[in-house]
């Protein structure tokens, strides 16, 4: 249980507190505001790095699709501030604050990008890692240092940032970041097709997203799961959805052209699809039951409907498809079934997201890796902290 | 430019090391011969030349894995290289080092629609990709101005970009998995067909590590389907400052263009010499937007942008009525870089990144740079993502001017990094720009990245006297300096 923290206003300080920390051989639970604190291995630590003072942002040049933040920064300050400039940060970040029991909202820059949760648009747009451009920070040796850089094209040396994006606080603790940031669409529309099962749900989304339409959000909820969302509920069974952003003269041409393509039983409008493409991406359909484990699986798209049959097979689950099949939440019973075994012969890979402490310290959370490249994630961590002092074990035990 | 000092002891034992690789790649597979060494003494950057001690071809995964591993045990230095097209010397050999060439992996292993990618060996080009998909309406989006002939292994090892990357990303935003081989021979797998690979992003790292961590043998990139449609429009400013703000306005409405360039007036007039693009002769300014999707969607923004350039001055617009007419507004700038050569003996391309808004001060500093250093530049910009072109014009005949070319190209990249921006945008560091990363970059930062090294390469093997200005041994490098002892500010407990 943490008992004490340091709380730094500047990098400058924030290397003192690392100092002292490597002096004492003491580690330190990385923290922004603590809304990801369930997500992870369970740190053990008695001293805490809380990063929210390191707060502001730098500079903000909607022109240049730069943005720059120090870490501790709220997402509840600086995403509306986007939103004033009609920008966004395109990936479109999870909040899972409600998954975890806490209110929507919270969180920061640096725990987003810590964390590298992506939403719906990860089809499109990449990932947080592919928006992260520059950071700055005190490593585990307690040096500053940074990389990267503040402009939206820079190959000059390691990408560090990547190497950032869902460390988990485990190489870093990040002072300041860079983020490319992207004009918001102005329109969004979505096309329902209902009652499919799984399988033909799935070749459809892949239809969308072979076609030339820019589709932007693929998922399907099957109808245990439609059934709790606020929008599609009403329309009845199984929903598979296909999300079309941009200009407005080019998403109604788009949808019109889908709709022929593809068939659908209903559009939705922009309001109904900004609440639906949000409930899919902070996985609201499994905020409750609270002490249900939730899985999160990322497959070769097409795999995603046997993997899903898999699951339900050993297991009374609860399972919906983003990312055009790609992309599995699992809402399971605690104990018996070993989700993992279900991707066997697919190359994909599964996060345990929700589960109490006492689960998370004994069930890889993160998926365990080939043992070279176990070895190689172990010297690259050592690369940056050598005495394993920034949130240890919280990606895997003994890293 | 000093390259690290060959090993006497290494060069001597030649024999042996001939002896050694050919156990492992038998036949053609090992060049020896001075003459066919001469093949492979430089890339793209052709000021710098040094034959290899060997070349080595290896033909499958197990042989690099082979290759790799002998040469840790007998403590030889190897530099990677794909087609050899790099810009900033990424392939230069050592003359102590063998040269491992990745031209014999050139199959497309797999296409897969239903998880749109594909699958190939890292010396199938770039274009080779896009071809092999064309059939079925995909493509892949990375387009760098060398697509015939540079191999997609080389584009992960430079994070290549091209015209097209404001809007669909680099190399790194279109790579999905990667096998690779580390240099004491461990084959690893990174990433696959799924989207989001477990753990440290390693893939991100490689991505762009100009052959340093390890030698890539698969690849699987992303595939798009191709827009619907795409059309250009030429505009024409009386002045840069006004060109730069009409980019600067696009993108303010939102607008994200498939590609956006810009070329300086004496890059027009080269360009228009050589291929007659009809391009406009009395601009300072020219660029070429070019908007690509839904029909409904390219003209309706093709009238947003030609709206927001009357407004910031222009004097000049022209659409694309064709698809001919098209390709002929990029025939201009695709040519550039011969244009150039058309009017110099030599030319020498820089590759900094600047914030967008700084153009006009930078443009205006080069124009100093010009009359101080006595040489002509020629500028072409992908105007989107602030990554500029300078084509330093010179005569390698006439004695100091390849060296003052070199001063020239080295104040431009200094000015890009204390403007704000970096020093290379798609081209890599290389030897080139090497000894100018302490200009970007601390000794914290570039240590801490040549720690990230050793975690890949502990002896310092792969490509050495690339990227990085000073080699340090892993050891010294991996030495804690700890000062801290009082507990600094403590702050109540919390928790």
């Amino acid at each position: 249980m943490t008992i004490t923290t340091f709380k730094p206003d500047t990098a400058a300080q924030l290397a003192d507190s690392m100092q002292w920390a490597l002096s004492h051989g003491e580690p330190l639970e990385v923290l922004g505001t603590g809304t990801k604190r369930r997500l992870g291995r369970p740190v053990q630590a008695a001293y805490a790095l809380d990063l929210s003072a390191l707060s502001g942002v730098v500079a903000y040049e909607p022109e240049e699709l730069v943005l720059t933040v120090r870490t501790g920064t709220p997402l509840a300050e600086v995403l509306p501030m986007l939103a004033a400039r009609r920008q966004h940060f395109a990936f479109e970040p999870q909040d899972l604050g409600p998954l975890y029991g806490l209110p929507a909202g919270g969180g920061t820059v640096g725990g987003m990008l810590a964390a590298g949760l992506t939403g719906p648009r990860r089809i499109q747009a990449g990932s947080a890692r592919d928006h992260f451009l520059g950071v700055e920070g005190v490593s585990g040796r307690g040096e500053v240092y940074k990389g990267g850089g503040k402009v939206v094209k820079n190959v000059t040396g390691y990408d560090m940032p990547k190497l950032m994006a869902g460390s988990m606080g485990t190489l870093t603790a990040m002072t300041e970041v860079t983020l490319k940031v992207l004009p918001a669409p102005e329109d969004v529309r979505t096309l329902v097709l209902l009652g499919k099962g799984d399988a033909e749900a799935v070749r459809a989304l892949t239809s969308a997203l072979q076609s030339p339409h820019e589709v932007s959000g693929a998922a399907h909820l099957p109808a245990a799961v439609a059934a709790r969302s606020g929008v599609v509920a009403r329309l009845g069974g199984a929903a598979t959805c296909i999300r079309l952003e941009g200009f407005g003269p080019s998403v109604a041409a788009r949808v019109a052209a889908l709709k022929d393509e593809l068939g659908a039983d209903a559009v939705l409008e922009r309001d109904d699809s900004l609440a639906l493409w949000r409930e899919i991406r902070d996985v609201a359909y499994f905020v409750q039951p609270a002490e249900r484990l939730v899985w999160k699986l990322s497959v070769p798209p097409s795999e995603g409907a046997r993997v899903a049959a898999a699951i339900r097979e050993i297991t009374e689950a609860d399972v919906y498809f983003d990312w055009g099949g790609g992309l599995l939440w699992v809402a399971a019973e605690p104990g018996d079934a070993d989700i993992r075994e279900c991707l066997d012969g697919t190359g994909g890979h599964a996060t345990l997201i929700r589960a109490p402490d006492d689960v998370r310290a004994s069930v890889p959370v993160y998926h365990p890796q080939p043992e070279p490249l176990a070895a190689l994630a172990a010297r690259v961590k050592e690369s940056f902290d050598p005495k394993r002092l920034l949130n240890p074990g919280r990606l895997y035990a003994g890293v | 430019m000093k390259m690290p000092t060959p090993d006497a002891g290494i060069i001597s034992r030649r024999r042996e090391i001939v002896e050694r690789l050919r156990a492992i790649v038998p036949g053609e597979g090992v060049i020896v011969d001075e003459d066919e060494l001469r093949a492979y003494e430089c890339d793209g950057l052709t000021a710098y030349r040094q034959p290899p001690l060997v070349v080595v071809l290896p033909s499958n995964t197990q042989q690099v894995s082979q290759v790799l591993k002998a040469c840790k045990e007998m403590g030889v230095k190897v530099v990677p290289r794909g087609a050899g097209t790099s810009l900033s010397g990424g392939a230069l050999p050592l003359a102590d080092g063998i040269l491992l060439g990745l031209g014999k992996f050139n199959r497309i292993l797999e296409v897969d629609y239903d998880n749109r990618c594909v699958v190939a060996q890292p010396g199938v080009t770039n274009l080779g990709i896009s071809n092999a998909v064309a059939h079925k309406g995909f493509y892949y989006a990375p387009d760098p101005s060398s697509q015939i002939a540079c191999t997609i292994g080389g584009n992960i090892a430079e994070n290549s970009g091209g015209v097209h990357c404001l809007k669909y990303g680099l190399t790194t935003n279109n790579v999905l998995g990667v096998e690779m081989v580390l240099m004491d021979g461990t084959v690893l797998r990174l990433g696959g067909k799924h989207l989001e690979a477990g753990g440290y992003d390693l893939m991100g790292i490689v991505t762009g590590s100009e052959g340093l961590l390890g030698v890539v043998t698969e690849v699987t990139v992303r595939i798009l389907k191709k827009p619907a449609t795409a059309r250009a429009v030429l505009l024409g400013f009386p002045t840069n400052e006004q060109a730069g703000d009409c980019v600067a306005a696009i993108i303010a409405a939102g607008i994200i263009p498939g590609g956006m360039e810009m070329m300086d007036k004496p890059a027009i007039h080269a360009a228009e010499d050589f291929v007659h693009a009809n391009y406009p002769l009395d601009v300072e300014a020219l660029l070429i937007v070019e908007l690509d999707g839904p029909p409904a969607e390219v003209d309706y923004l093709i009238g947003t942008v030609e709206a927001i350039a009357r407004d910031k001055g222009a004097v000049y617009a022209r659409v694309s009525n064709s698809e001919e007419e098209r390709l002929v507004f990029w025939a201009g700038r695709k040519a550039a870089f011969p244009a150039v050569g058309r009017i110099s003996p030599d030319y020498y391309c820089m590759d900094g990144t600047i914030p967008r808004k700084k153009l006009p001060l930078v443009l205006q500093r080069m124009r100093e740079l010009s009359e101080k250093h006595g040489l002509r530049v020629a500028n072409v910009f992908h105007a989107g993502d602030g990554n500029l072109h300078p084509l330093i014009l010179y005569d390698a005949n006439n004695p100091g001017e390849l060296e003052r070319a070199e001063e020239f190209g080295n104040d431009i990249l200094r000015l890009c990094v204390d403007v704000g921006g970096v020093l290379t945008g798609e081209h890599g560091v290389g030897v080139e720009k090497r000894d100018l990363m302490t200009h970007q970059f601390a000794e914290a930062d570039l240590k801490q990245q040549q720690r990230l090294k050793c975690a890949f390469d502990p002896d310092g093997l792969l490509n050495p006297g690339k990227v990085f200005p000073e080699l340090h041994r892993c050891a010294e490098l991996g030495r804690l300096h700890i000062s801290g002892g009082k507990l600094p500010f403590p702050d109540i407990p919390r928790f």
